[in-house]
């Protein structure tokens, strides 16, 4: 409890800044903390702060995870066999820079506006970042891990249930956990542009439709905010005990 | 004193041959001999110190014994076969970092018995538990154990899935001389007890002449055998006695001799 003190009471002086600031200030370039609260509550009042958080946390969480399914056993297989890797790694460094907003009107032209355009730009924007964060986890396998378990005769699959899977496991929850972050970013572009909800449109839509700059910013704080709290459930992940051991080991 | 026979030693089946053996690796596209025309026998049951100069390739042909590695002259041959690949039946045991750290002791322990039944496997983890003294560090990762019981689970795994060869590349390596010597004293007590054939890699005169039955003393690279010493003390050896000095000195003189070689 005592560690939340410091930043909460960092923010409440920030908050009277800005408030006094908004006060003295006559041409109207922001609005107040009471401001943003009284948009909040409106949203609240229509429904549409729940629907909206609703609706970029679905895209998010598709997109993520089917980019996962598939980057990360992509990422480990291609890792292991170093000619594949040789083949493929020219490719992966040309898609890798592309910002998957410039994937947009791909997205837009294959699958009209709409959820699945916006899932398929965070496919793209998580689908490089965890192949490659796969790929690293299997080189960085200790040799010594991998001899033993040859050594014990497992079977193809037991060696990746029982030797690859737990010494990769560390590595790719840090990757999901930057990912996850990339994916949060991504949606709130996608949502600007190829679809009608969700926090990024609010964004957009607030300011189109009348200049509301006090729901835009009701927009940014839950961005913020719920882009924190995945945050910390993924470091929770962390430090989950079974998957202690990478970390306390040097 | 012991006479060429007087040790009385039975005569035991022949264990492991390696005929010729020699290994090369490529290195900038140039092939560089790290071993030459290696031939020994091996007895079941007997323990082999490999000693030589750092870097000369004691690795190497443990790796070599062990199928990690395939030679690219000549073969390894253990009960009559050809060796193929790494086996359960012959276990490597590393210098470190060895044991898996996501499981606890006794799953690193059982690690190799997956194909046993519960109440096996639960039998041979517990035995081997007390094998190696970790009775209450059954539940334990190994990130909170010391160095020394991290070797000590290292070679309770091995042990576990009852190999006929134990291969050892410099286990008490990286560990303090006091744990090493106890370490040691605990390996031979083991030995003793069930009879595996050991081949102990070690750059350290002393465990070498405590240890070994016979001790293979290598070149500086390409590495080849230089001399093949008989420690013909029984155990528990006294360090201290003339025999074991003599022993000792002769040793010590050789793997001299191997480093200018």
């Amino acid at each position: 409890m005592k560690l939340l003190v410091r930043p909460f009471a960092f923010i409440a002086v920030l908050l009277v800044i800005w408030q006094v600031a908004v006060n003295r200030d006559t041409a109207q370039l922001l609005p107040g903390p009471f401001g943003v609260v009284r948009g909040m509550g409106d949203l609240l009042q229509h429904g549409l702060l729940l629907k909206y958080v609703v609706a970029s946390l679905f895209r998010v969480t598709w997109g993520f995870l089917l980019a996962a399914v598939i980057a990360i056993p992509l990422g480990l297989t291609i890792g292991w066999h170093r000619r594949a890797e040789m083949a493929l790694s020219p490719l992966v460094q040309i898609f890798r820079p592309i910002s998957p907003l410039a994937w947009i009107p791909i997205a837009i032209l294959w699958f009209g506006v709409g959820d699945l355009a916006a899932i398929f730009l965070i496919f793209v924007g998580c689908f490089f970042p965890l192949m490659l964060t796969a790929m690293s986890a299997v080189h960085n396998i200790p040799a010594v891990y991998v001899n033993v378990g040859r050594n014990f005769g497992l079977s193809t699959a037991d060696f990746v249930y029982r030797v690859i899977y737990p010494a990769v496991v560390p590595q790719l929850i840090i990757g999901s956990r930057i990912t996850l972050g990339i994916a949060w970013l991504v949606v709130v572009a996608a949502e600007m542009i190829a679809v009608n909800s969700g926090l990024g449109f609010l964004i957009l839509d607030a300011r189109n439709a009348g200049n509301r700059y006090d729901l835009v910013i009701a927009g940014m704080i839950m961005i913020g905010t719920i882009g924190l709290l995945l945050d910390l459930g993924m470091r929770s992940l962390e430090r989950a005990k079974s998957f202690r051991w990478s970390y306390s080991e040097d | 004193m012991a006479t060429e026979t007087g040790m009385s030693l039975p005569v035991r089946d022949l264990k492991l041959r390696m005929e010729r053996v020699g290994m090369a690796f490529e290195r900038d596209g140039k092939s560089v001999s790290v071993l030459e025309d290696i031939n020994l026998d091996v007895s079941d049951g007997e323990f082999i110190c490999l000693v030589g100069p750092s870097g000369c390739g004691k690795s190497t042909l443990l790796n070599l014994m062990g199928g990690f590695l395939v030679p690219t002259q000549g073969s390894v041959i253990i009960d009559n076969q050809i060796i193929r690949g790494p086996d359960p039946r012959r276990i490597l045991v590393f210098q470190e970092r060895g044991v898996f750290p996501w499981l606890t002791v006794e799953g690193n322990i059982g690690f190799g018995l997956a194909k046993l039944s519960r109440a096996e496997r639960r039998e041979r983890i517990d035995h081997y538990v007390q094998m190696v003294r970790l009775q209450g560090f059954e539940h334990t990762f190994p990130s909170d154990l010391s160095g020394g019981m991290q070797q000590r689970l290292q070679v309770a795994r091995a042990l576990a899935v009852n190999p006929d060869v134990l291969y050892l590349d410099e286990p008490f390596g990286a560990l303090d001389s006091s744990t090493r010597l106890i370490l040691r004293g605990e390996l031979l007590r083991i030995w003793q007890r069930e009879r595996r054939t050991i081949i102990f890699v070690t750059h350290d005169v002393d465990e070498a002449v405590q240890l070994a039955d016979r001790v293979v003393v290598l070149s500086a690279r390409p590495a080849k055998i230089q001399n093949v010493l008989t420690i013909d003390i029984p155990h528990p050896r006294n360090i201290s006695s003339a025999r074991y000095l003599e022993h000792r000195d002769d040793l010590l003189k050789r793997i001299g001799l191997a480093y200018t070689a």
